[in-house]
């Protein structure tokens, strides 16, 4: 079932919790409200339910105007953070619950009821807990209860509050993939709110950014880690190293910090993002950079090592964060206090009362160099 | 090196953490004893001088069975209309919002305030027979003063607030999320409450309806000036009590008084007990 948000307004006293907004989410799709908190982000979620009025627009689902109809008849699946499992019910009788209370003509037979409610508990794999109490349950048991009862009345609509921000980080993985799987089989529609963006990018088919009540972008994963149409969708979908700067021409200057931009910019302030993989580290500063940078700490989790470093003669909000490989860490082995250089590979440049970034890239020195065990050698040698 | 430092810090002797064990649980013994089981053992005492057919014989005595059998009725129907009365005032005082709402909810308490006597006084002013509610209720045909209905009226209005009070913070703390999650279920109002929100305020409720009803067992002042107090009809326990002390009979009193307090020991031990158990099963332990 398709769901149409058209011009949904939402203001609690003093503080309008949504802009004028609308959004469309195709049949099926699997789409996730990506914002920090007070973004609006479950109000929408809460809006597009029933469980909260929109002050003004409409809720469309398949064409229809769902606005003023009641959430319990509007059919909806939805999964609170907290679960919201009925304390003293079993888990069999909490999966039980929505179809119970089914009008008679439509509630199945209490066999039938039975029938299902195993079946659903199969599918959360949770069949063997079905005597127990939520109370006696893990985070992410109970979690999948949660869902197996929202799926029970096998509603075509699944709203999905922060489903998993209570839960663990092993869990809250096995979860997501899980639902994934889940969502693949069943082709029901579902959006989800989360303010984790790994989670967002990796669930969804198409991300709804939100900020302070409005929508920031919309777009596939990719698309929307490729192209970030605004400097919020930037910040907010992980790290970004920052160089405010002043432009002379074509080179953006700060202290003792300079980028030699492909082209002549006029504006006279500009900010160029860099990401953390866009850039790489060397001894020496290139012909087009010179980013002199300290190195602050080395962290060795997971698939890349990770440097914080901290600008040398220039200045930045936040320090810089860029990943090296495992090999490149083992060769060059770097310390803190080392000092090397940034070189810009590509960059997003957002110029003074401009919106959108314009991307560079230094072709240049896109090839990353052959010799690169060769030169940290060198690095070693000098440290 | 670690080890080194912690050899060199102070050894603490004891295994809590939390300070003060020893002194508060000491005072609240000491509390306990002087406040609570001293009289009752003094109640005993009394009684011990009397002799298992005398004891028998003042506790089953005709006019004293009648009084149980009164206060007992009346105590359980008051309890009731409070279950039903005091859920219905905690529920506005929490779920709604109204101007002068906490006005309403310093009124509450008004029952335990008011000296019982002069609630007494003042319920069998209203409901005598050429009070504002007597005259009303008259003219239907239904007589409060002086009838053992007084007795509910009187024993239900000092013992609501145990309703009240116990109920409210149980509704408050409940979680809108568990609503909700019924009525996008499809739930109508009343199945959302009759099986998510009352199964989770019945522990509360039960024992704020003891409460309620063990008050009502002794409850004294209020009652002598409404009930009316004929022989067989409208007398309660403790009123025999206080007949028994006025003839100068203190055994005759404290056996009375002996059988009021077993019967309220008895009942709040096997809510306790009922309690235990249903709450072990929500919050796992």
């Amino acid at each position: 079932m398709s769901i149409r948000v058209e011009n949904i307004s939402k203001r609690f006293g003093q503080f309008q919790a949504l802009q004028p907004l609308t959004l469309e989410i195709p049949d099926g799709e699997l789409v996730g409200l990506l914002g920090p908190s007070g973004s609006g982000k479950t109000t929408l979620l809460r809006i597009i339910a029933g469980l909260e009025t929109a002050d003004t627009g409409r809720i469309l689902f398949h064409g229809q105007d769902v606005t003023n109809v009641h959430v319990r008849d509007r059919r909806v699946g939805f999964v609170f953070q907290h679960y919201a499992l009925f304390r003293h019910m079993t888990v069999a009788q909490n999966v039980a619950f929505g179809l119970e209370v089914l009008p008679k003509a439509e509630r199945p037979s209490a066999p039938e009821i039975h029938k299902r409610v195993a079946n659903l508990l199969d599918m959360v794999q949770l069949g063997h807990l079905a005597k127990r109490f939520p109370s006696q349950l893990s985070g992410g048991q109970k979690q999948r209860v949660a869902l197996a009862r929202a799926l029970a009345m096998q509603p075509q609509v699944l709203l999905l509050d922060e489903p998993f921000g209570a839960l663990d980080a092993k869990v809250r993985k096995d979860l997501r993939r899980w639902l994934r799987s889940l969502h693949d089989e069943l082709h029901f529609t579902s959006v989800f709110v989360t303010h984790d963006q790994e989670e967002a990018l990796e669930l969804s088919d198409k991300v709804v950014v939100m900020s302070a009540g409005k929508i920031e972008q919309v777009d596939s994963p990719q698309e929307l880690y490729s192209r970030p149409e605004s400097r919020f969708v930037f910040d907010f979908l992980g790290h970004i190293n920052v160089l405010d700067a002043q432009v002379k021409g074509s080179r953006l200057q700060q202290g003792a910090a300079w980028v030699e931009l492909p082209k002549a910019v006029t504006v006279p302030m500009a900010q160029l993002y860099l990401r953390p993989h866009e850039v790489h580290l060397q001894q020496t500063p290139v012909a087009h950079a010179n980013l002199p940078l300290t190195i602050n700490a080395v962290s060795l989790i997971g698939a890349e090592v990770r440097l914080e470093l901290q600008p040398d003669g220039w200045q930045a909000d936040e320090p810089w964060e860029i990943g090296i490989s495992h090999a490149q860490y083992n060769a060059w082995q770097p310390m803190r206090g080392d000092r090397c250089y940034a070189v810009p590979d590509i960059g997003h440049l957002f110029m003074q009362g401009v919106t959108e970034p314009e991307t560079l890239t230094w072709a240049s020195t896109l090839i990353q160099d052959p010799n690169f065990p060769k030169r940290s050698a060198h690095l070693a040698e000098v440290s | 090196m670690s080890l080194a430092i912690a050899s060199s810090l102070p050894q603490s002797p004891g295994k809590r953490v939390l300070p003060g064990f020893a002194l508060s649980m000491g005072i609240s013994l000491l509390f306990i004893s002087l406040v609570l089981l001293l009289p009752i053992t003094g109640l005993v005492v009394q009684t011990a001088g009397m002799t298992w057919q005398e004891y028998w014989f003042v506790v089953s005595d005709p006019r004293v069975v009648a009084s149980y059998k009164v206060t007992l009725w009346a105590a359980f129907i008051a309890s009731l209309f409070n279950g039903v009365v005091g859920l219905l005032l905690a529920w506005v005082l929490v779920r709604y919002e109204f101007p002068g709402k906490r006005i309403v909810d310093a009124l509450m308490d008004l029952p335990f305030a008011l000296p019982t006597a002069v609630a007494g006084i003042t319920l069998s002013a209203l409901f005598a027979q050429n009070g504002w509610y007597g005259s009303m209720l008259a003219s239907i045909g239904v007589e409060v003063a002086y009838t053992p209905l007084g007795i509910i009226v009187a024993m239900s209005f000092t013992s609501l607030p145990f309703v009240v009070r116990t109920v409210q913070p149980v509704l408050e703390d409940l979680a809108p999320e568990d609503e909700e999650a019924g009525i996008t279920m499809g739930g109508t109002d009343l199945t959302v409450f009759r099986r998510i929100i009352f199964p989770s305020l019945w522990p509360a409720l039960l024992t704020g309806i003891a409460l309620s009803f063990t008050r009502s067992l002794g409850e004294f002042g209020a009652i002598i000036f409404i009930a009316g107090n004929m022989p067989y009809i409208s007398e309660v326990t403790s009123l025999m009590i206080f007949v028994r002390l006025q003839e100068y009979d203190y055994a005759g009193a404290s056996a009375i008084a002996s059988v009021v307090l077993m019967a309220s020991l008895v009942l709040l031990f096997l809510i306790n007990i009922w309690q235990a158990h249903y709450l072990r099963r929500i919050h796992g332990r």
